[in-house]
């Protein structure tokens, strides 16, 4: 009835703007909420207690931060690019927002359900690099310079033996659709058995992608000051936080679907499978989010000629020969996908 | 046989996981935090916090202006301009104490004759503005007025190891 009111063209364009609010709201207060989980967990292991005054234990925190980011001043520095100042931070944060187009959080529940679905996500996080680049060079900073040419050769390396790591999984699935991905995680076993020390490269490496410890070098404090975001503040500074946290949620996502059987129930079996599949993805999210907080307060960060070391010597090899084993394995069993 | 112990060490993540397993179960551990505002540590009688001039229990002023505590502040914060009263007595006229340049190492306290200056067990005297941190002499008697009692019962406590 209702749609009836309405051109076709425009009933649809206003249901996929509902559908992709339903997943950017929550997935913003997730990123405040990952925020004072951050702190909370990393005071707990430190023996100390985290943010525990604004409000009952102190869960209005992030929206107090988030209250005193907006309300401040932006600040220009004298001598940068004003233009591309601005735009940096706004690109990580889209990027960061755009690739969840692709992540299925239920059966069906996709916004985007495209057969090239890993590959997309693949060029998503590519172009972050962009953002924090351009910031670097933008800011006419030094410290800034640094972090973003640090940052951005970070990211390259890893996303080679990323790729390698999804390569793998991707001829055992054989199909780059997300859903199809975790369809087979059902019929088969999740794929973080077979593939475990991927798993393992993988997670190592979306610690190196997202920049988080203990391979921060881009905003080493100790050494940049903050790196590439130095210079920001207010509004700017927050989007490349919610960029960045949104990043990480974002990879958690990643590393779910991929070798964690997405939606799926730890065990097919009466109590489990009566919870949603959509809480079971955000429950397996959590689970590796708390891993990148726990890495966080365990681990001091690398040195920079190690970091490209474990990239290039070491992950990008084995990652190479898994891919070749995997392959081997397939073919010789018969079990590649399409050879039925 | 070193070379295969320490390659499978290495690609088993042993000493990862050993540290990731620590900072877990540290996880659990009450924490030691003191929750500030609301709780509070004890302090000793000697703790050196915000300055305050002393009165005699006549309400007569302690300091005589002998300029002691100027001489010694190392960190030359405090000024002093004394007169002689009427009555024939020496008292400060001025007493002005830099509270940014203080370095709170309480040899004001030590030097004076007369115990007029002490540091006392305010801590927590932050002020908006430069200028409120300009202590004078008023200022610093309307704090020994203030804290007087605990004052006291800091030099009766500290008497005896003197």
């Amino acid at each position: 009835m209702l749609s009836g009111l309405l051109p076709p063209e425009l009933w649809r364009l206003i249901v996929i703007v509902l559908q992709i609010l339903v997943i950017v709201v929550p997935l913003l207060v997730a990123v405040a909420y990952l925020t004072y989980a951050e702190r909370k967990v990393i005071g707990a292991i430190q023996l100390r207690k985290g943010p525990n005054v604004v409000g009952p234990l102190g869960l209005l925190q992030p929206l107090a931060d988030g209250a005193k980011l907006f309300l401040k001043e932006t600040i220009f520095p004298s001598g940068s690019n004003k233009v591309v100042f601005v735009m940096a931070p706004m690109l990580t944060f889209t990027l960061a927002l755009i690739a969840w187009a692709v992540i299925p959080f239920d059966e069906g529940w996709v916004l985007a359900d495209i057969n090239v679905g890993m590959l997309y996500l693949f060029a998503i996080s590519s172009l972050g690099v962009y953002g924090i680049i351009m910031s670097g060079w933008a800011s006419n900073s030094k410290y800034a310079f640094l972090g973003g040419l640090r940052s951005a050769a970070q990211m390259v390396s890893y996303e080679v033996s990323m790729g390698l790591v999804i390569i793998s999984v991707l001829i055992t699935t054989g199909s780059l659709n997300l859903s199809d991905i975790v369809m087979k995680q059902k019929e088969t076993v999740w794929f973080v058995i077979p593939h475990l020390p991927m798993f393992v490269i993988f997670i190592v490496s979306i610690l190196a992608e997202t920049n988080r410890a203990p391979f921060d070098l881009a905003e080493s404090e100790s050494e940049l000051v903050a790196g590439y975001n130095v210079e920001y503040s207010a509004m700017t500074f927050a989007m490349f936080f919610l960029g960045e946290y949104a990043n990480m949620i974002l990879m958690s996502g990643m590393a779910v679907v991929l070798f964690l059987g997405g939606w799926l129930p730890i065990v097919d079996m009466a109590p489990f499978n009566w919870i949603p599949g959509v809480i079971w993805f955000a429950l397996k999210v959590c689970a590796v989010l708390f891993v990148f907080l726990w890495v966080r307060a365990t681990f001091p960060r690398y040195r920079y000629d190690q970091l490209m070391r474990l990239g290039w010597k070491i992950f990008l090899p084995f990652s190479l020969i898994w891919v070749v084993l995997t392959s081997g394995v397939l073919v010789a069993f018969g079990w590649l996908p399409g050879q039925g | 046989m070193a070379f295969l112990d320490r390659t499978a060490r290495a690609f088993l993540l042993t000493e990862l996981v050993q540290g990731l397993a620590l900072t877990f179960r540290y996880m659990f551990k009450p924490a030691v935090t003191t929750n500030y505002p609301y709780e509070k540590i004890p302090m000793s009688p000697r703790f050196r916090g915000e300055h305050a001039l002393r009165r005699y229990p006549n309400g007569e002023e302690r300091c005589i202006s002998c300029k002691l505590c100027e001489a010694i502040c190392p960190a030359q914060a405090i000024t002093i301009e004394g007169e002689v009263r009427e009555d024939g007595s020496r008292r400060a006229r001025r007493y002005d104490i830099d509270m940014t340049k203080c370095i709170y190492c309480g040899f004001c306290q030590e030097a004076c004759p007369v115990d007029a200056i002490v540091e006392g067990p305010n801590f927590e005297f932050a002020t908006e503005t430069r200028a409120e941190l300009m202590y004078n002499k008023q200022k610093l008697l309307a704090n020994g007025d203030r804290w007087e009692a605990e004052l006291a019962m800091r030099i009766a406590a500290d008497a005896p190891y003197r």
